[in-house]
């Protein structure tokens, strides 16, 4: 039985025009200061409206990094299992759905592989459902699935994950409000400062247009960059769809500080 | 420290951003790839992130062990029940660790990261251990990430000590923060071995947050 929307008053077509105004408002402003769109969601994106009170107000305050920023934690295999890149066969039974193979490169900046970091994900079954007690979505678990991975990325910064394609699934953000079917990713790089938690979606979604979460990244090719794939190489005959994703961690600015580093290194 | 490689030969024509957005042109610090835009965390990490032993960076026994404890709140005051908070420290001498096995809690060791999802009243908890200054003149403190549903990218801040005036006045963040705002990135001694270290999103007392070059 449908669930009574938390905010009925509050349509998607409501939704969708505040989110064409921010991003036209934005847009203008970028072109007449004549600087690009920020690749990082804005963290005030009121159509969000989670956002509202869990935004800082103040402007960031630009820090120098010390030798703890410049580094990140050491993951290791010992941490990570190999079956833990499998998230079908967690369980006695195959989970239900679509199988699919994610796999692509963890890069920073200049194009270098990131090595030996950690990738976690987690994600809703087949069926737009969350193995998290606060899921109250009436859509069925599976007890075949639970929608957890971890691996640490090869020498090369690739990462190769098997899983099922998780389902859409609706939110209270306002009435009749879905996410696009996606996946939740963890990175870490070689500086902490490169720590990247986001979502990696299906291509062709017809829901992309109507999320605020997704489009809170102003930059439609920013956008793109969360979108994984489809790789007919990656594919595996009568076994799964293949997607490729790479990710990109950049930052901090390598060169800002080296000179004055030098003496602590 | 890590290895870090030697900058190889690649072909960016086809990787993520490279032809598209502010690039490679636009000075000597830009990035010739593009960033993977965050996202938020959202409300369902509760099953995934949290790992055994996560807030336990070192074991709560051993005599250099302290804790570091908060609440995290929204810009209505009110706690946040679906925040979880990691913290990256270097050790007692001030340094960093290189071991292999972040998450491999062996109970005597030291990696310096902690991972604690905050319970339902907001609150997360780590024992670690109170680090030394990393540098001539800087005050010692914990590198602290926060993550919530509702923040679209992580927030970063530091979490120095109240018990070390002398080195918190020293310091060059502490000191050229607003006076008025500087209390929001000092942990308070609150009992023995204990430290209170708050978040707060947004409103009165907003905590400092940090730009490290990657608000990009």
């Amino acid at each position: 039985m449908p669930r009574t929307p938390s905010q009925p008053e509050l349509t998607q077509q409501a939704i969708s025009h505040e989110i064409a105004d921010r991003h036209d408002r934005e847009r203008d402003a970028a072109a007449s200061d004549g600087r690009g769109l920020p690749a990082h969601p804005r963290r005030d994106f009121a159509p969000y409206r989670s956002t509202l009170l869990r935004h800082p107000t103040h402007e960031l305050v630009r820090a120098d990094p010390e030798e703890i920023e410049l580094v990140s934690p050491a993951f290791g295999h010992t941490d990570v299992a190999p079956e833990e890149a499998d998230l079908t066969i967690q369980h006695t039974g195959e989970p239900l759905g679509e199988r699919i193979i994610i796999t692509g490169r963890v890069l920073d900046g200049d194009g270098r592989p990131v090595r030996n970091q950690l990738v976690e994900i987690w994600q809703a079954n087949a069926s737009g459902r969350y193995v998290h007690k606060r899921d109250q979505h009436p859509a069925p678990l599976d007890p075949n699935f639970t929608g957890v991975g971890r691996i640490v990325t090869g020498d090369d910064g690739s990462y190769r994950l098997t899983t099922i394609k998780p389902g859409a699934y609706p939110w209270k953000n306002h009435r009749n409000a879905w996410r696009p079917a996606h996946i939740h990713f963890s990175f870490f790089g070689s500086a902490f400062t490169q720590r990247l938690i986001t979502q990696m979606y299906f291509p062709g979604d017809p829901l992309f247009a109507l999320d605020p979460i997704y489009q809170s990244i102003l930059d439609p090719a920013a956008r793109e960059r969360l979108v994984a794939a489809y790789d007919h190489d990656v594919s595996e005959p009568e076994w799964a769809i293949g997607y490729r994703w790479d990710v990109v961690l950049t930052g901090p600015r390598s060169t800002w500080m080296e000179p004055e580093d030098a003496d602590h290194a | 420290m890590p290895e870090q490689p030697a900058p190889e030969a690649f072909d960016a024509t086809d990787l993520p951003g490279a032809d598209v957005g502010p690039g490679a042109a636009d000075g000597p610090h830009r990035h010739p790839l593009g960033q993977t835009p965050s996202q938020t965390v959202g409300p369902f990490f509760g099953y995934a992130l949290p790992y055994p032993g996560g807030p336990d960076v070192r074991a709560p026994w051993l005599p250099d062990a302290v804790r570091l404890h908060g609440t995290v709140f929204d810009g209505a005051g009110q706690p946040v029940p679906d925040a979880v908070v990691e913290i990256w420290g270097a050790d007692a001498a001030g340094v960093t660790s290189t071991e292999r096995g972040s998450f491999d809690r062996d109970l005597h060791g030291f990696s310096g990261f902690g991972r604690a999802a905050v319970d339902r009243d907001g609150h997360y908890s780590f024992t670690t251990i109170k680090p030394g200054a990393m540098r001539d003149g800087s005050a010692p403190y914990l590198l602290v990430a926060l993550f919530a549903r509702g923040v679209l990218h992580h927030l970063f801040t530091r979490s120095y000590f109240g018990d070390e005036p002398e080195a918190n006045a020293a310091d060059p963040l502490l000191s050229r923060i607003d006076p008025a705002r500087r209390s929001t990135l000092v942990a308070e001694p609150d009992a023995t071995a204990s430290y209170r270290f708050d978040l707060r999103l947004q409103g009165e007392g907003e905590t400092v947050f940090l730009d490290y070059g990657t608000e990009l």
